[in-house]
């Protein structure tokens, strides 16, 4: 283990920024310092990160982690939490592009949040996002994570609420923090049964500190049995729900998605970095992470599996029946990460982590290219009054074909490999998911890929390519309004083409978009140019999901894996379902089938990516304002069906149960009570201080009858002697 | 037939309860006050018994106190009545509560 002190600036440098904007910035109101010092910040994050990550020693070069130990924050009896932050090959990754990403997205936040009253507090709260995040990915205990995961849900909060004057956006950002919060619910819980199956919660084996790994500890468990009681069983499948639960919040995953549409409230740059690039994908992180327990708990990773399967075409599905920009883009962001999801429930979890770099890329490419093109239209957000736009904004439009190029998944974008990788793990997938199930989430998983390029052809062929209809007046398109726009007047003036400082960081991404998927060229594709078994991203990512306690050969499997329950299936009289490491991209002799396999099915994935844009381009160039169907344009009514089961019931209950039978009835009706028995108290004694003469001679007479009556009293007592 | 003392203590007790019943029922002050002076004498009256029949002089020693002690109490009183009278034209004691609450 490495020791740099290094590593705290990382997530130090933003929060300082966050605070030196918010103290010294609100009273300068200065655009241009506030600007520099939150881009500086997370400037030096950067420089670090990559530095930190590179260098000789760095976490990407090594197989140690490379920690940074600040400070002992609890420490009772076996429960141990540090303030420790650990940079191994994933969170290096992470932090990457996080800081990367970020980097672009302040930059473009200069231009767009330019002449807006809050600009210091704009920035305050970024930079505290980024300080959250990074303590998030870069903690080396479930503690220390959790008070990153807390942040970021804060600073979401914060952020998608920052239009003070929008009515939907304080709404939105509490159905943000609560939705988060039921999923905080299952994470905590899930960390407690950690602490109890295993006295520790800490990731990283810390023999100077005395501090050991959670997840090797579960590593030396018996897998669980593939049984739904496995799940309330207080186990290791018990645990991994409950992560998973936390992650279905974070991660927007049914059933606690409902969140992410209606943050689209929030500025662009916040959509683009918080709910595109960084935050939902931290559940991504926190599983894969935690791979140990979740491979060892079968059941856990088919929920995984199906939900995040479930999920990508759940969401796909309404993404392309929604008319606002940032609505498809965000239903879009639910499917991506429902891929995510899938890949980890299969056990492909690098293909999982590639397909969030490259979709941090092409996803924050995509937002910022729409609040470019939001900006440009004057804050119109309905593509319906959009059309043409590549003839006046044609940086913004070819750099978000890159980015649409990569989402759909067409060669070389970085979508392409990363998606394609994922499918392929799915179809191929022979442990963790039983055998008709791989298939069956495959299929789901392509018509999701297809639904995924037609609905981002036609954002794109709505917004760029199609007539003009941004002169038409309000009366001609959908009757409802929109909250943050009447056009009484109609616009008069063309749409214009965004400033430099918004528009370099969608050429960078663009770029990135076109290239960052080149990292993870799959075997069966390069092994055609003379390429690696393992790519270069599988390769830095192998130590991540290898583990100490499974150095076994395959052939050895069978005679170390403990089984609680017999499993499902047998293949050849060994288990179906086999240890972490044979599904998890460790080297494997790949037979000549299977590449030719993986090659068809890597052509398949090229087709249905073309055959999406064709059918979305036959579909809406000639009639972009084409109804979609009620039902999918209505998000299957899901916030409506949440309303009336959830959220009604429980406003009604507190209402006119707790409130105002608890509150107003018991506790103030206990103070009333209270009071007016006092006052009544008062009252009775007031006769005695009335002025009334004759009430005091008769209490004077009460009280000498008192005396001489305990006297004779007394001295009766005497005489009955 | 010799009186006994209880015919006396008796005796007694009724008129310092007559005038206990005075004091409070009677609304004239002047009735009050002759009320007040009809308890003292009930009083004095079961002294001067006690000190006859147990052949003690202190009992009417203590009768000359108390009588004393009545003689300045009306003294005092019927002036306080006299200054009460004249600033409120009243003698109903029930006029003269404005120190109630």
């Amino acid at each position: 283990m490495i020791e740099h002190n290094l590593l705290s600036v990382i997530i130090f440098a933003p929060l300082a920024g966050a605070v030196i904007n918010w103290l010294v910035g609100r009273r300068l109101r200065n655009e241009r310092f506030i600007g520099i010092v939150a881009c500086a910040s997370v400037g030096v994050s950067t420089l670090i990160a990559f530095y930190l990550a590179f260098n000789s020693v760095g976490a990407l070069r090594s197989t140690q982690p490379i920690m940074d130990h600040l400070w002992t924050w609890i420490q009772v009896g076996k429960f141990r939490a540090d303030f420790a932050l650990a940079m191994d090959r994933l969170s290096g990754v992470y932090a990457l592009f996080i800081t990367f990403v970020g980097l672009l997205i302040h930059v473009f936040a200069t231009g767009y949040m330019h002449g807006d009253r809050g600009y210091y507090r704009f920035f305050a709260y970024l930079n505290l996002f980024m300080f959250s995040m990074l303590t998030l990915v870069l903690a080396d205990n479930f503690l220390l994570m959790f008070v990153g995961w807390e942040g970021v849900g804060l600073c979401s909060y914060l952020l998608i609420g920052f239009y003070l004057d929008k009515d939907e956006a304080a709404p939105a950002a509490k159905k943000a923090f609560i939705a988060n919060r039921v999923g905080d619910w299952g994470f905590v819980l899930g960390l407690m049964l950690i602490f109890f199956k295993t006295g520790s919660i800490s990731f990283f084996d810390k023999q100077n500190y005395g501090v050991s790994s959670a997840l090797t500890a579960i590593s030396g468990l018996p897998i669980d049995g593939f049984t739904w009681h496995a799940i309330f069983a207080g186990g290791v499948t018990s645990i991994a729900v409950l992560l998973f639960i936390g992650a279905t919040g974070k991660s927007a995953q049914i059933p606690l998605f409902v969140w992410l549409p209606d943050a689209m409230a929030g500025p662009t740059p916040v959509s683009a970095l918080i709910h595109a690039a960084t935050m939902v994908t931290a559940g991504v992180y926190m599983v894969v992470r935690c791979n140990t327990i979740f491979t060892h708990a079968p059941t856990a990773m088919f929920i995984v599996a199906i939900i995040g399967a479930a999920t990508a075409l759940f969401a796909a599905t309404i993404g392309i029946a929604q008319n606002d920009i940032k609505k498809v883009l965000a239903y879009s962001t639910i499917s991506q990460l429902g891929y995510m999801f899938l890949a980890c429930g299969v056990g492909a979890f690098i293909a999982a982590i590639f397909h969030v770099m490259t979709h941090a890329f092409f996803k924050a490419q995509l937002f910022l290219g729409s609040g470019s093109v939001i900006h440009g239209m004057h804050h119109e957000q309905d593509m319906r009054r959009m059309g043409g736009l590549r003839k006046y904004m044609p940086i913004t439009w070819i750099t978000m074909c890159a980015g649409w190029l990569a989402i759909c998944g067409v060669p070389i974008f970085a979508g392409f490999f990363s998606k394609d990788e994922i499918l392929w793990k799915t179809w191929s997938a022979s442990s963790f998911v039983p055998q008709g199930f791989n298939k069956a989430l495959w299929f789901v998983g392509a018509v999701t890929a297809l639904l995924t390029a037609v609905y981002m052809t036609r954002l794109m062929v709505m917004t760029f390519w199609s007539n003009e209809r941004f002169h038409a007046s309000s009366r001609e398109l959908d009757h409802e309004a929109h909250s943050e726009h009447h056009h009484e007047q109609v616009a008069s003036h063309h749409p214009h083409e965004s400033p430099l400082s918004m528009t370099i960081p969608l050429i960078v991404l663009a770029i990135l978009s076109t290239i960052g998927g080149l990292v993870g060229v799959p075997y069966a594709l390069s092994s055609l140019a003379g390429g690696h078994p393992d790519n270069y991203f599988e390769r830095t990512l192998a130590p991540v999901v290898s583990h100490p306690n499974e150095n076994m050969t395959t052939g050895e499997a069978t005679s170390e894996v403990h089984w609680e329950t017999p499993p499902p299936q047998e293949i050849d009289g060994k288990p179906a379902f086999g240890p972490a490491h044979e599904a998890a991209g460790a080297e494997h002799a790949a037979s000549a089938t299977e590449l030719t396999e993986e090659r068809l099915f890597t052509l398949i994935s090229v087709a249905i990516a073309l055959v999406g844009i064709v059918i979305g381009w036959i579909m809406f160039q000639r009639q972009p304002l084409r109804q979609m169907p009620r039902l999918l344009e209505n998000k299957y009514y899901v916030d409506e069906a949440y309303d009336a089961a959830i959220i009604n019931p429980i406003e009604v209950t507190s209402r006119e149960g707790l409130w105002k039978v608890f509150d107003l009835g018991v506790i103030d009706g206990f103070l009333h009570t209270l009071g007016r028995t006092i006052v009544d108290l008062g009252k009775t004694f007031r006769y005695m201080q009335l002025g009334f003469v004759r009430a005091y001679a008769a209490i004077i007479l009460a009280g000498a009858l008192i005396i001489i009556g305990y006297f004779a009293y007394q001295g009766a007592q005497l005489l009955m002697k | 037939m010799v009186p006994q003392l209880s015919w006396y203590l008796a005796l007694s007790a009724v008129l310092f309860t007559i005038g206990v019943v005075g004091v409070m029922l009677k609304r004239n002050v002047i009735s009050m006050f002759m009320c007040i002076e009809l308890m003292l004498n009930a009083v004095n009256l079961t002294f001067v018994a006690f000190s006859s029949f147990f052949r003690d002089l202190s009992g009417q020693l203590f009768v000359f106190i108390v009588m004393t002690v009545a003689a300045a109490e009306a003294a005092v009183g019927l002036g306080i009545i006299i200054t009460v009278f004249r600033n409120r034209e009243s003698l109903d004691v029930d006029d003269a509560s404005s120190l109630r609450l």
